[in-house]
């Protein structure tokens, strides 16, 4: 919900014109564009501008990320370079990841934030470039979803609201983010455990967080799903009722007390709107080794632990062979689930 | 005694320096379109679009919106009754007293009355509109998809069908406006429509860009093809001697009513979704001419006929604001360009724009009475100023309109393409001008189509596709049938004359009100 696509061209340009500019410049002077060799055969990264692409629009959840990261590694001196973000904007980030994979090939000093967001959109949305060009470098936050239904619901629990999501899928309507989003793959994936046809789950996608929950307060909706901050404010007044959250351990999502997770009721899913870093294609084990080495410091940093904390983001860090592993798997449990639903 | 806390609060925003002075460049820039012909708010919020991006603050650029627009109707007075030429089209119905009352040499009284009507008018309707806001928004929370898509349907019927000549042209407009919102990324399915293979058209085509072309260089084209047919300069009349006072105590006498009325008239006007400020001020016009008790002086400079229209197309401005600020939902060419305001700095208008930013809601309330103020004292005075405007060379003011116009769609969105499609889109807006195609509803179709659509959609998918949920519950049904009245009642006249038998070419062929935004 938080990676919702927006339109906000402005400070996108300004940021990637200064983009242009400085890789221009940085070409022309330096020949190798994907790192120095120092003499002992180690890479040495970065030996310029770093430019972190955020994908969507300034303000989401990319976003932050990417700004959270450049303050990181320049407030803690893991560069001695300077760190720059720049937006590319729509379609679930896959416009940015477009540019990435045709325009940045080979060149290690480009990065790109991304998420789970753009696994789906990248199936939904039919992109031409799928996530399999680019090279995995690191997970690094999560966040749980929550599932809610309005005060007046007779779903006190969600067995209640799955059995009858099987016995008559027709009678819910289910109500989230952009379609392909997060919340409509785990409405997907929850049918499916629930042993339910997620094909005929009917979701209806809203821009917004805010849009969402004028539709579950007039009516519209039986059930909202959401990132866990996002009904806070509702579920602390009492007018809407936190059924589960979809992490491996229960959280608070305003009602005081830890909400229960989906698996604690009895259906195997667990899904975490994650968000990692990715560089271009065509990056040389050793170069991305020393990328990997440099988000390796940004995680261990103070000022990203610290981050962490505030945003209230979940430490959710893989990185080198894990990192690789996990993004093939998600790769392929949400291609796999938004098939079923229908919109791969 | 909440709202006028919050109202409280809104003024503390507004009376800080900065925000004084985003209100005080508005209103001069508003004056400054306003007295301008063919350049109107819509095309002028249009061309500030791109760098309010920069801004990075809604409230300061709202305030300078809001600003502008109530500008742009104190200096559309000011061409109207000097000139004969109104800037705007609200100011259609002030040029046939006001010219009259300038040519007898009480052009300063004509002025006076049309400033300050508007400043009542202005204050009054503000004042309303900071009442009837929060109920109205929380009677849209009720409101359904169902709901929504009916009063989408309602504006769209509404304004197109009383924008314009000619429905069938009307509609053309509109759905080439529908056709263009359709571009892009289905909000419902996230497949990809009309986008022709190419990731340039995968967002969709953005309104700034369509906005800017058809006001900005569509009206540019329009003007260099007609230049020869125009004169280079323009000849106003003289605003009067210092011998001549501005208002008498007759005057005064003769115009509080007009404008008490004009603001009753306006204010509901803007508010319903056929709205903008042009059909109150002929009706405010109509009927001061009705209860006059000299109507011979009526054609000839009476002053009831500048009090009125002038009051009403003010008070029609927060009307407008009411439904764009608690639904969504614009009803005119200028609304439309604001809600595209509000959409590029991520914020849904709507019930929830009370909750989630109410301090951006009511510094714009309290910014209208602040401009209320500072266009008083800003036109009274300087109305020989203003004049001077109208003899900037027309070639040099357009030039300098296509040149912003240009880098300003390449700012916003970095991209030549778009500056090509703005360019294309430009000349169909000149197209649209030469064959006599009104703007506003392409404009209307752009922003409500896909709100339309989605919204039925959705009604639909929740209703598990039963269409009797468009008339099930009483709001949507009274809602879809004042769409289907809109639609009909600029015909009753030829209907009517039908029934009675004649022959209905002597007949007014429809309800004309007015042109455009």
């Amino acid at each position: 919900m938080k990676d919702t696509v927006v339109r906000r061209p402005g400070r996108v340009v300004a940021a990637g014109m200064a983009a242009a500019l400085l890789a221009a410049t940085a070409a022309g002077c330096e020949k190798d564009t994907a790192g120095g060799q120092t003499g002992t055969g180690e890479v040495r990264y970065p030996t310029k501008t770093v430019q972190l692409m955020v994908p969507a629009a300034p303000g989401g959840g990319w976003d932050l990320t990417a700004r959270t990261m450049q303050k990181a590694m320049t407030d803690g001196k893991l560069v001695d370079q300077s760190v720059e973000v720049y937006n590319v904007t729509g379609a679930a980030g896959t416009i940015g990841l477009a540019q990435l994979v045709s325009k940045n090939r080979g060149d290690a000093h480009h990065l790109m934030v991304m998420g789970l967001v753009m696994v789906g959109g990248v199936v939904a949305n039919k992109s031409p470039v799928k996530l399999d060009q680019v090279t995995p470098i690191a997970t690094l936050t999560a966040e749980q979803e929550v599932i809610v239904v309005p005060a007046a619901s007779k779903y006190k629990n969600l067995k209640q609201l799955m059995d009858d999501a099987r016995a008559a899928p027709a009678s819910i309507n289910w109500g989230g983010g952009s379609a392909g989003g997060t919340d409509q793959i785990l409405v997907g994936l929850l049918a499916k455990a629930a042993g339910a046809d997620p094909r005929a789950m009917k979701y209806v996608a809203y821009s917004g967080g805010g849009e969402a929950k004028a539709a579950l307060l007039s009516g519209d909706l039986t059930a909202a799903v959401s990132g866990q901050s996002e009904f806070k404010d509702l579920v602390a007044s009492g007018k809407v009722r936190a059924l589960a959250v979809s992490g491996a351990t229960g959280v608070d999502v305003g009602g005081g007390s830890p909400a229960p997770t989906i698996k604690e009721q009895g259906y195997d899913v667990e899904l975490m709107n994650w968000r990692g870093v990715v560089a271009p294609p065509g990056i040389d084990a050793p170069t991305k080794e020393a990328v990997t080495a440099l988000v390796d410091r940004l995680h261990s940093s103070e000022s990203w632990k610290s981050a962490l904390q505030k945003q209230g983001w979940e430490d959710f860090y893989k990185s080198g062979d894990a990192a690789s592993t996990f993004f093939t798997s998600e790769n392929q449990r949400i291609t796999t689930v938004l098939t079923d639903i229908g919109l791969g | 005694m909440n709202v006028f806390g919050d109202l409280l609060s809104g003024f503390g925003t507004v009376l800080s320096p900065e925000y004084l002075l985003y209100a005080a460049i508005g209103v001069t820039l508003g004056t400054f379109v306003g007295v301008l012909p063919g350049i109107g708010p819509a095309l002028t919020i249009a061309l500030l679009l791109p760098v309010t991006f920069s801004l990075d603050d809604p409230i300061g650029t709202f305030i300078m919106f809001a600003g502008i627009y109530y500008g742009a109707m104190y200096g559309g007075s000011t061409t109207s009754i000097l000139l004969n030429t109104p800037g705007e089209s609200a100011s259609v119905a002030t040029a046939i007293e006001g010219y009259q009352m300038a040519r007898r040499g009480r052009a300063k009284a004509a002025l006076a009355t049309a400033a300050i009507g508007s400043f009542v008018a202005g204050t009054i309707s503000t004042l309303l509109l900071s009442l009837l806001a929060q109920p109205v928004a929380r009677l849209a929370s009720t409101f359904r998809a169902a709901d929504y898509f009916a009063l989408a349907l309602l504006a769209m019927v509404a304004v197109t069908a009383l924008v314009g000549r000619s429905v069938v042209r009307g509609l053309m407009s509109l759905v080439f406006g529908l056709f263009l919102g359709l571009v892009g990324i289905d909000a419902l399915t996230g497949q990809a429509r009309f986008t022709f293979g190419t990731m340039e058209l995968l967002e969709g085509v953005d309104i700034v860009v369509v906005i800017v072309g058809l006001f900005a260089i569509g009206e540019t084209l329009y003007v260099a093809s007609r230049l020869r047919h125009l004169p280079e300069h323009v000849h106003p009349l003289e605003p009067g001697s210092a011998r001549h006072g501005w208002l008498t105590r007759d005057d005064w006498r003769r115009s509080w009513g007009p404008w008490l009325r004009g603001t009753a008239v306006g204010f509901p006007f803007g508010a319903l979704p056929s709205g903008g400020a042009d059909v109150p001020t002929f009706l405010s016009y109509t009927y001061e001419k009705h209860r006059a008790r000299d109507r011979a002086e009526f054609g000839k400079g009476a002053i009831e006929g500048v009090a009125g229209p002038e009051a009403a197309n003010n008070a029609a401005f927060s009307g407008v604001l009411v439904p764009l600020l608690t639904l969504g939902i614009p009803t005119s060419a200028t609304a439309a360009v604001m809600l595209a305001a509000f959409q590029i700095f991520n914020l849904q208008p709507g019930p929830q724009l009370f909750d989630t930013s109410p301090e951006l809601v009511w510094a714009l309330i309290a910014s209208l009475y602040v401009g209320n103020v500072l266009l008083l004292l800003l036109n009274l005075p300087l109305i020989r100023v203003w004049v001077k405007v109208l003899q900037i060379p027309r070639p040099i003011l357009y030039a300098g309109i296509l040149v912003f116009a240009t880098l300003g769609v390449y700012a916003a969105t970095g991209s030549v393409n778009q500056v090509f499609m703005a360019y294309a889109v430009g000349v169909v807006g000149f197209g649209m001008r030469h064959f006599d195609f009104p703007i506003a509803p392409v404009i209307l179709g752009l922003i409500l189509g896909p709100m339309m659509e989605v919204q039925f959609r959705r009604a639909l998918l929740v209703a598990n596709g039963d269409l009797s949920t468009f008339v099930t519950r009483p709001l949507t049904a009274v809602l879809l049938a004042c769409a289907v009245l809109a639609f009909v009642v600029p015909y009753l006249p030829r209907i009517v004359a039908r029934l009675r038998g004649r022959d209905s070419r002597d007949e007014p062929k429809k309800l004309v009100f007015a042109e455009d935004d």
